[in-house]
């Protein structure tokens, strides 16, 4: 097929690029030479799909976080999310099983493939989060691991001789689950996305949004939003980081109206209207998970996945890890002792 | 894929979820930024280097054609934006300016070298610093070397092989045969076996078209095998049949710039731009530029240990920098000191100076004063003086007066006595 003319080939790339380009406003680059006026086509729009053949290649990591107290539905939604058994609740996990003392931090990491994309998706599940009597502090072990994290990340980086590919287990998302009290938020719930949210991408949900009504959603959000506002609580898509105009006026959208998502999570499929449909089935009707009328799974679905997946590891990548790197190199004396023998060796090297 | 490895299964989705949308997020991100490329053309004066980027852009870059009388090999940069659909390329073009016109050409490879260098140089500064930003930083590493072969028709030049086996550890080579229409077919062909035979022998290592992705292997294959390719270049349109083309007119026919069946032109650019841009930049960041990396910190002194001593060449390094920054911040301030230090004697002197002229003025207005006053006082003497004379002349003279009058009262007397007489 390349032994034929260059034209047709042109338009075979053409076709396969991608399918709703964005057309931005030029963002005006200071040229240092002249403003070339191209009087043919050369082919450098070639290089989207170039970039677009290695990354597939390559494949990709992501990592998302779930944090809130048992019972929420978390491991269900992530499954809902996913389409597949990704989350801990199905890799042998009982209903039985006794709720830990401390918050532990488990992640399972499963390889999901989708159009010649291949993921490698990782769940942290954080079970024994909010789950005590006294929960003074919970947020340390999963501040600390998400710190590791970036620590890891941060040694493989600093290598002389480095891997061609630094493994990613950072985590680029952490949805936090909102108790659907109808209320207010909890206390637990602003100290952990207070102090989490300066390392993290948090995206809260309302969780089990099927024990409200569409006015108590309303309201419960409209409060929220109020009182993540008044804490000063930043959560993803964070104003700062909108990157243009068309990114501001979008988030800004999802930011005012639509998050947090209340959302409902199920894997089992039921029959509505000949279809077949993801949904839980109650007394009163069958609710649909993927119907917008119903919940606004959809929304995250899309938010998450579809539009801003990309986005999430990059905002961690470039500002969220920047900030631990810069934070431990400015730190005098560097390596905090993560286990004995790191400690012993970090004082002989002084 | 590399990840299976760590014992992940592959679990099978019950339905569409979406994530297949994550390369068109991944590109429109990239597009949003911006691409950088950055070509390096190294070839002796006149073997139109220049004349080659214009048609491949399509379009006419500045600069005028260099003399041949350069002192010594230099490097000039320039940078253009340029847009095809939505894509925003930043192109710079560096060339060699007076590549191969000394008489000693000895150190001629050495300004590229230097400067594939520092732009390395200045990416590992980005990287090393506390607070970067690396995602918007302008690229300036050299993504590919095209290199200029005259078109002797026999082998390579002495001054190319050096320069070439400099080059390619740090750069993506690309050997073209510039000026491709002065040898004939035949000789080309013998030309290109001469010079690739030449290359092996010295082992040099030109950039290889990838073949590991079955989508391009077989072209990538098949140009390796056309290299060195043998291009021309113009940027003159002549009318051939009822086409615009652009080509080069000589007496005996005229040479058509895109016709495969002429020159390579249209390979290179298919290769350069259209198939491989975006791995000539991965190559240069994964390979040359990692390369230099590790090489420039194993010079100052740091490795990597074995993973059970767990040290972290990270923190040395900053220490390191850290040390050397506080060191340098120190000199400075020293330097600073003394500078002020000298700036306040200068001025002390000065100040001295002044003082003393003083000094001494006031000292004369002094001895002038003490002059006038005596004068004065002399003259106040003599003045005095001449007083008291005067004064004693007046009262001896009335004292004769008096005398006088008494005797001469009644000599007075008697002459008028007399007189009367």
């Amino acid at each position: 097929p390349h032994a034929g003319p260059l034209e047709s080939k042109n338009e075979a790339a053409m076709s396969e690029l991608v399918p709703e380009p964005r057309q931005k406003p030029v963002v005006p680059m200071k040229p240092m030479g002249i403003n070339a006026n191209l009087l043919g086509y050369i082919g450098i729009d070639t290089i989207i799909e170039q970039m677009r053949k290695k990354t597939m290649k390559t494949g990709f990591d992501f990592n998302i976080m779930v944090v809130g107290q048992s019972g929420l539905g978390k491991s269900t939604l992530v499954n809902t999310l996913f389409k597949s058994q990704v989350s801990r609740k199905s890799s042998g996990w009982n209903r039985e099983e006794k709720i830990p003392k401390t918050v532990e931090i488990k992640a399972i990491g499963h390889v999901i493939e989708e159009g010649g994309v291949k993921m490698k998706l990782t769940v942290i599940d954080t079970p024994g989060f909010g789950d005590q009597i006294n929960n003074e502090n919970c947020w340390e072990p999963i501040e600390k691991y998400i710190n590791e994290q970036y620590e890891k990340f941060l040694k493989e980086e600093v290598n002389i001789a480095r891997k061609k590919r630094i493994p990613d287990t950072r985590v680029h998302c952490c949805l936090y689950f909102i108790s659907p009290t109808g209320h207010s938020l909890r206390p637990l719930d602003l100290e952990f996305m207070k102090h989490l949210s300066k390392v993290v991408n948090i995206i809260p949900v309302i969780a089990k949004a099927d024990t409200m009504t569409l006015e108590e959603k309303i309201e419960f959000k409209q409060r929220v939003r109020k009182e993540l506002e008044v804490n000063g609580i930043e959560f993803y898509p964070q104003k700062e980081f909108d990157e243009d105009l068309e990114d501001k006026t979008e988030n800004d959208k999802i930011r005012q109206e639509s998050m947090p998502f209340a959302v409902v999570g199920s894997d089992k499929e039921y029959q509505v209207n000949g279809k077949r449909v993801l949904g839980r089935k109650t007394p009163w009707g069958i609710i649909e998970v993927e119907n917008l009328t119903h919940c606004e799974f959809a929304l995250l679905r899309d938010f998450v996945i579809r539009t801003h997946l990309q986005d999430l590891k990059e905002v961690t990548h470039n500002i969220h890890y920047e900030t631990y790197r810069a934070k431990r190199l400015n730190d005098n004396g560097g390596l905090p002792p993560m286990t004995v023998e790191t400690e012993e060796n970090h004082e002989s090297n002084l | 894929i590399a990840f299976q490895g760590e014992g992940c299964r592959t679990v099978p989705l019950s339905g569409h979820v979406g994530f297949d949308s994550l390369p068109d997020q991944l590109v429109n991100k990239s597009v949003n930024h911006g691409f950088c490329f950055n070509i390096l053309c190294v070839g002796e004066t006149g073997l139109g280097k220049s004349t080659l980027m214009d048609t491949l852009f399509n379009t006419k870059f500045e600069g005028d054609p260099a003399s041949h009388s350069q002192p010594g090999v230099q490097l000039k940069s320039n940078t253009y934006d340029l847009q095809e659909s939505n894509v925003n390329l930043k192109l710079t073009i560096v060339s060699t300016v007076g590549f191969g016109d000394q008489i000693n050409k000895e150190d001629s490879y050495k300004p590229i070298v230097e400067f594939i260098d520092a732009q390395f140089e200045a990416y590992l500064q980005e990287e090393l610093k506390i607070k970067r930003v690396l995602h918007n930083y302008h690229d300036t590493r050299i993504h590919a070397c095209l290199y200029f072969i005259a078109p002797t028709g026999h082998s390579l030049k002495s001054l190319d092989l050096v320069t070439m086996k400099k080059l390619d550890s740090k750069v993506n080579i690309i050997p073209i045969i510039a000026k491709s229409d002065a040898i004939s077919k035949s000789e080309l062909t013998k030309f290109k076996i001469k010079i690739t035979s030449e290359l092996v022998s010295n082992g040099v290592q030109i950039y290889q078209f990838p073949t590991d992705d079955e989508s391009v292997a077989e072209i990538n294959g098949t140009m390796n095998a056309h290299l060195p390719f043998a291009v021309i270049g113009s940027t003159e349109e002549l009318k051939i049949g009822n086409k615009m083309m652009k080509a080069r007119q000589y007496p005996w026919g005229t040479v058509q710039v895109e016709n495969e069946a002429h020159c390579d032109f249209v390979k290179l650019r298919e290769m350069l731009i259209r198939v491989n841009m975006e791995d000539l930049r991965e190559q240069t960041h994964t390979r040359h530029y990692e390369l230099y990396r590790r090489c420039k910190l194993e010079e100052m002194g740091f490795k990597d240990t074995d993973p059970d001593s767990k040290p972290f060449s990270l923190q040395e390094t900053y220490e390191a920098k850290r040390n050397e920054f506080l060191g340098e911040l120190q000199k400075k301030e020293e330097a600073m000191r003394q500078m002020f230090v000298q700036r306040v004697k200068e001025k002390e002197a000065e100040l001295k100076e002044a003082e003393k002229e003083l000094h001494e003025k006031f000292d004369r207005l002094k001895k002038l004063h003490q002059d006038e006053k005596k004068k004065l006082e002399d003259k106040k003497k003599s003045l005095d003086d001449e007083v008291n004379a005067f004064k004693q002349r007046k009262t001896a003279a009335e004292l004769l007066q008096s005398q006088a009058q008494q005797a001469g009262g009644s000599q007075t007397l008697k002459r008028d006595k007399e007189r009367k007489k």
